[in-house]
């Protein structure tokens, strides 16, 4: 079996000392294969975007280790953390995070900005970007001016311009209509599909964790479940390492 | 990131907010103005001095006096008074007033000679005339001044006195063209005055000479309002007005001139004037003379630098202001640049560089108005309040000093947005992005 892109093991985070201390997450351990489709889900501040904010190396665990591809990431720091992200890790999160008045081109190239990618060469995997889905007519405009849906697909060619081996998502549809959110969907699942880029999916959407290869259910910071509905061997196995005090508690 | 699309970033980050940035422009603007302004003030007078003193040229010469010990004892009575000496006289030399000086005797003039560095010495004739008379025939006081070798006079009409000819020539300063009786400066050309001195034995004795040149009136002209006479006229006055001195008194000197190597270093100049003083002599270049005239408007000039600087760091707080507000605008903005591996140094570069831009925008505007209405400025006040200053251009720009008033308005400006932009930088991604 090849290495895991990502390895979890008893990672916890705590946030506030003393008396203020709060335990977002208590222990998770898992390990994700590259080109599965996971969705992560539970109730509202569970700490599914804390794991998410976590795995996505942009913010350190409190304890634990979290492994890319077999290398502990906490001995990546300051310029490699950074070319890490850059390189490996696409972002769309629930609120699009578009700079409203530059152009959706512009929008689009700056993860490749971010990482020194010349200026034509930008424009050209930006366009190919916003071919891939759909809104290479809209390039020049205002990406304020676009609306949720077309938003939410600028975001998502944003994602995999430069790319990444890895999206996360975090409530990727929370902010679309049911149909537009579909097709969202469509164009993440295509990615994972035909790019092989493993897909890390927050939500509260059963439909949609229902789609990926596997859930992940966290419940006040324990794992809970883990199961792979569609997946091969795909019978309810609940196997978080620390889950079983979690269900009792 | 690479430096040019960061400094693109920042450029065009300057322009999201449009009004916002406008006002701080606008208080930079005020700032940049005054201060290239100011600067142009003394850009223009010290030119001027500057251009006097080469026109006067003689950068080769100094004047040497001889001071008494009670030149230098004004406020300072522990020695009791001092004791009379018979050489001395008043110098006409700056100073305080009143000040003597001891005067220099043949044997001074060689001792002078055998001073190392020194290449020649000329005693300086001192006339004191009674009065110029001209075609009218009203007699008007005059002080006679005299040109060292080399120096010339900036002249409106006609030409130098030549120092060579047996003719008696005289240059007379503009403001006497029309009280001697001349319609203009070119008229006054060729026309002859007299020239009046008295000797010991009070015989008053009078001289004609022709009149070769006029000369302009400026603050640094080496011989102000005064009349210049060349050599043959000075000898001829100088020997009239010494008539019936014993020998021994007639050589006294106020100061003579010591030529030293025209391509002597300021600190050649400076040892040479050690050497001088070690034998009892002071010597006083023409560009020390003017030195304190420049110190002076050097100091004018600071004091009002400070007011424009202080402006400045008033608009730099408007530049903090901006930034801050930007940085919070900008929150999910900076979190997601960094979630996406935006280094902190770039960040912090990106806010920096934005307001080193935002005070370039401010500098330049405010400079380049400034050259505008300091050309209106002095070229309205050399017609009307500075009309007897001619060659004055009040108030002139040289390209480094405005470069510098630019630079230093980036640099406060830089320095002001540090503060938003180590904020920026140390922003929390994840923070960043929950932030609502
Ligand atoms: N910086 C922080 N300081 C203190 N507590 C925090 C901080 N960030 C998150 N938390 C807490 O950690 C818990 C998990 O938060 P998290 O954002 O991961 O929840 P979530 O599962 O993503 O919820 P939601 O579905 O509403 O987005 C919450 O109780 C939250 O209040
Ligand atoms: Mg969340």
């Amino acid at each position: 079996m090849p290495t895991p892109i990502i390895q979890v093991t008893d990672v916890r985070k705590s946030y506030g000392r003393g008396q203020n201390r709060f335990d977002a997450l208590k222990g998770v351990s898992f390990d994700i294969a590259e080109g599965e489709s996971v969705a992560i889900i539970g109730k509202s501040g569970s700490g599914k975007s804390t794991l998410m904010h976590t795995l996505a190396l942009l913010d350190a665990p409190t304890s634990g280790s979290i492994a890319l591809e077999g290398v502990d990431t906490s001995t990546l720091a300051g310029r490699r953390l950074n070319r890490t992200r850059n390189r490996t890790f696409g972002f769309v999160f629930q609120q699009f995070f578009l700079t409203a008045n530059a152009s959706v081109l512009d929008n689009v190239v700056l993860p490749m900005k971010i990482a020194g990618v010349p200026h034509a060469e930008r424009k050209r995997r930006g366009m190919a970007a916003l071919e891939q889905l759909d809104l290479a007519d809209k390039a020049k405009n205002k990406a304020v001016n676009l609306s949720g849906g077309q938003k939410q697909r600028a975001v998502i060619a944003r994602a995999l311009v430069n790319d990444p081996r890895i999206i996360f998502a975090d409530e990727p549809t929370g902010n679309l209509d049911s149909s537009t959110g579909a097709v969202v969907e469509d164009i993440l699942f295509d990615l994972n599909r035909e790019n092989g880029i493993t897909l890390i999916i927050v939500t509260h959407d059963e439909d949609l964790a229902a789609r990926c290869d596997r859930r992940i259910v966290i419940r006040d910071g324990l794992l809970v479940e883990d199961s792979r509905p569609n997946g091969p061997g795909s019978a309810d196995t609940t196997h978080g390492r620390h889950g079983a005090e979690g269900v009792a508690a | 990131m690479n430096a040019v699309d960061l400094v693109g970033s920042a450029v065009s980050n300057t322009f999201r907010a449009k009004t916002r940035t406008l006002l701080t422009i606008l208080a930079i603007f005020v700032g940049a103005f005054t201060l290239t302004l100011t600067q142009g003030l003394g850009t223009g007078i010290n030119a001027y001095i500057d251009d006097t003193v080469t026109a006067v040229g003689a950068s080769d010469v100094m004047t040497v006096t001889k001071p008494s010990d009670s030149a230098t004892t004004i406020g300072t009575s522990d020695d009791g008074p001092a004791e009379y000496d018979p050489d001395t006289i008043a110098s006409g030399q700056p100073g305080p007033p009143g000040a003597t000086v001891v005067s220099l005797s043949p044997d001074d003039l060689d001792t002078l000679e055998g001073i190392d560095g020194v290449l020649r010495v000329q005693a300086t004739k001192s006339i004191a005339a009674d009065y110029i008379e001209g075609a009218d025939d009203t007699k008007y006081v005059a002080a006679i001044g005299g040109l060292v070798a080399g120096q010339t006079v900036q002249l409106t009409a006609g030409e130098q006195p030549d120092d060579g000819s047996d003719d008696l020539q005289v240059v007379i300063p503009v403001s006497y063209v029309e009280a001697l009786g001349y319609d203009g400066d070119t008229d006054a050309v060729g026309g002859t005055v007299t020239l009046a001195v008295t000797d010991a034995v009070r015989t008053q004795h009078a001289v004609e000479a022709e009149i070769v040149g006029v000369a302009e009136e400026s603050v640094a002209s080496p011989t102000g309002a005064s009349i210049t006479p060349n050599s043959a006229l000075t000898d001829e006055l100088y020997d009239l007005q010494n008539a019936g001195l014993p020998d021994d008194q007639a050589d006294r000197y106020a100061q003579a001139s010591v030529w030293f190597a025209d391509d002597a270093t300021d600190a050649d100049i400076t040892a040479l004037k050690d050497r001088l003083e070690d034998d009892g002599y002071s010597g006083v270049t023409v560009a020390d003379q003017l030195g304190t005239l420049k110190t002076v408007i050097d100091g004018i000039v600071l004091v009002l630098n400070a007011f424009a600087i202080i402006a400045l760091l008033a608009a730099s707080f408007g530049i903090v202001n901006t930034l801050f507000m930007s940085v919070q605008e900008r929150t999910r903005e900076i979190g997601l640049m960094k979630a996406m591996g935006m280094g902190s140094g770039k960040v912090f570069g990106l806010f920096s560089l934005e307001a080193a831009f935002i005070g370039f925008l401010g500098s330049a505007i405010g400079a380049g108005l400034a050259i505008l209405a300091g050309g209106a400025i002095s070229s309205a006040l050399s017609t009307t309040l500075l009309a007897d200053l001619p060659g004055l251009t009040l108030i002139a720009f040289d390209p480094v000093s405005i470069a510098i008033v630019i630079l230093v308005v980036m640099v406060i400006a830089f320095l002001a947005g540090t503060l938003p932009a180590a904020r920026a930088a140390k922003a929390d991604p994840v923070e960043s992005l929950r932030y609502e």
